[in-house]
């Protein structure tokens, strides 16, 4: 992945934070919430688990649908991400190769139905933390947490980090940029040039830190950052609340998808 | 490397997650109470130079491929222990929510893995003793490398670890390590010198700069010695808990990682225990038409287990795959309408 598209892929999910829909305006502390249980609920299925984790893909969907978000979007940023679970998980069907079912006359070892689970599993919960981010904007996550009890240093850290992550890849940028002018093939990518780039990254940075602490001092800053929205727990919150455990609960407890399956 | 959830078990992913609340929580603690308000723009902007100094990259001698700094060692030797675990917890906690990078529940080991070890068990084991108040270049190198090599194969050890105990992959303990740490003795060596590269620049250039920081972070911000050792010992104590715990309610990850570890267990012998255990929850939930894949194949209980579990029949799997395929398609059917609908709406 090259600099500029994370940069730019940062921007964008920031852009489709600010959307209005229905998604996007249930108070964040609801969708923090909803999203952990459903997180546990995914990673809580035994390890040959799949046919069971199928209906959970309705949450993921009805979020990017109704929140109106790129599924294509979403999918490009889960598939960056996916080495690591890949890469251990393929060693399941390498190393377990015990023949677990028989279906429509091919055997199917119990390495691949536990590779499989990861790999399903991966997409369920890499989309709901996509999509918590997507329909809720960072801030709001910010100070839902705060609400939940984090302590007030982190969140404000999570909020200046945030605040000032586009103006310093910015400036990273600029830096690249000019290194690459400057060389050709491999020359000035090595370790001693990278290190003085750092270096003057970090010398910028901190000037930059000791001109905005000034800048707050001279408009109040005390040492908190307040928010002057204040939101409330509405109806629609604690629908959204009920209605996803419920979800959560019948499809963790019951086999309904074996049932429709058998029906058929 | 960042700990993913779809490896993780909810009882592994808890416990790191409790522990590094803990941890967290202490932190902010330590630091509120004795902060200068000029470290809180401070801390955050440097979370932000974490994630710019992320995006250059560097060719790694002699192999040609490319990598980046990681940043937890840096930030504990300019920030100090406490603000730099809250500065990676954030860094940290934004990869996960933007580029999904790990996942929320692994979120918690991904801390404590890429924190914790670097601020309070290097930083004032390894790094603190051993630079002393020293300003000598080569010092300054030999120490980064060892403290970044001591905190990345850490790092890399605790997410063998959880990956194991968390029983979803079928990687053995001998060859997962064999996997994880040398590669990560690399990153290490390679973080290392560029740590004490920054440091020493930094200290050559400005020199003034690194001690009004040291200034402002308060005195009594350090760690001692004795301290880490109690905060050990606790540690110890709670973890023990909470395995005793795990093992009660998840025992074959546990049993066959244990087993794995301590070489007894040949794989007859740990399928063995897999199928004595599964069977005693499958007396439990067997009121639950389970259904599992759990292979009993070649093993002389199948006959007693069988009927307890139907999944194994493939009349069963059948129509568990069928179903599975039905449910998908409702759900794309959702979607799609959903979509549609909004489409003329718009």
């Amino acid at each position: 992945m090259t600099f500029d598209t994370l940069y730019f892929d940062i921007g964008r999910m920031d852009r489709l934070s600010y959307r209005e829909t229905f998604v996007h305006r249930l108070d964040p502390r609801a969708k923090v919430i909803a999203t952990i249980l459903f997180l546990f609920t995914v990673i809580s299925f035994p390890k040959y688990e799949i046919v069971a984790l199928a209906p959970f893909f309705l949450y993921p969907v009805l979020l990017l649908t109704v929140g109106e978000i790129p599924v294509r979007f979403i999918i490009k940023k889960m598939i960056v991400v996916s080495p690591f679970a890949v890469f251990i998980g393929i060693f399941n069907p390498i190393l377990d190769t015990r023949t677990a079912a028989v279906i429509f006359g091919v055997s199917l070892s119990a390495g691949w139905i536990s590779f499989l689970s990861i790999l399903l599993k991966f997409a369920l919960t890499i989309s709901a933390a996509l999509l918590l981010i997507a329909t809720t904007s960072f801030p709001g996550v910010c100070h839902a947490l705060r609400r939940l009890g984090f302590p007030a240093l982190f969140v404000s850290q999570l909020l200046f980090l945030y605040r000032y992550l586009f103006v310093l890849m910015e400036e990273a940028m600029r830096i690249v940029r000019a290194r690459e002018m400057r060389s050709f093939g491999s020359r000035g990518t090595g370790m001693k040039v990278f290190v003085r780039l750092i270096g003057i990254l970090f010398l910028r940075t901190m000037d930059r830190a000791e001109r905005i602490y000034y800048a707050m001092l001279s408009r109040g800053f005390h040492g908190d950052i307040p928010s002057l929205k204040r939101s409330r727990i509405a109806f629609r919150d604690l629908a959204f609340m009920a209605i996803t455990i419920a979800f959560l609960a019948v499809f963790r407890f019951l086999p309904i998808t074996e049932g429709i399956g058998r029906v058929a | 490397m960042h700990m993913a959830d779809a490896l993780l078990s909810p009882a592994v992913g808890t416990t790191l997650w409790v522990g590094t609340v803990a941890v967290g929580g202490y932190a902010s603690k330590k630091l509120k109470e004795r902060i200068d308000d000029r470290m809180i723009p401070l801390m955050g902007v440097l979370g932000a130079f974490i994630f710019a100094a992320q995006m250059i990259n560097i060719t790694i001698p002699g192999t040609g491929s490319s990598g980046h700094l990681g940043g937890g060692m840096i930030l504990a030797i300019i920030l100090g222990p406490h603000a730099a675990f809250l500065v990676m917890a954030s860094v940290l906690t934004v990869q996960a929510l933007f580029f999904a990078d790990g996942g929320l529940l692994a979120l918690g080991c991904n801390i404590w893995n890429l924190g914790f070890y670097p601020c309070f068990l290097v930083y004032p084991l390894i790094y603190k003793p051993l630079i002393g108040d020293s300003h000598n270049s080569g010092r300054i190198i030999a120490v980064s490398l060892l403290s970044a090599i001591a905190a990345l194969q850490l790092g890399a050890f605790s997410v063998v670890m959880e990956t194991l105990l968390s029983g979803k992959s079928e990687l053995p303990f001998g060859a997962f390590v064999l996997l994880m740490q040398p590669i990560h003795l690399a990153i290490g060596v390679i973080e290392g010198f560029v740590t004490a590269g920054v440091i020493n620049y930094v200290l050559s250039a400005r020199p003034e700069l690194l001690e009004s920081i040291a200034a402002s972070r308060s005195h009594g911000a350090e760690i001692s010695l004795r301290k880490v050792m109690i905060t050990f010992v606790v540690l110890a104590v709670i973890t023990g808990g909470a395995l005793s715990w795990f093992a009660s309610t998840h025992p074959d990850g546990l049993e066959w990682s244990i087993e794995k570890v301590t070489g007894k267990g040949e794989l007859q012998e740990a399928e063995h225990g897999i199928a004595r255990v599964l069977k005693g929850i499958q007396k439990k939930t067997a009121f639950l038409p389970g259904y599992n894949f759990k292979p009993e194949g070649n093993d002389p209980k199948k006959a007693e287990t069988a009927p307890a579990r139907p999944g194994i029949e493939v009349g069963t799997s059948v129509s568990g795959i069928v179903g599975a395929v039905i449910v998908l398609g409702m759900i794309v059917l959702i979607g799609v309408g959903i979509r549609s609908f909004r489409g003329r709406d718009a």
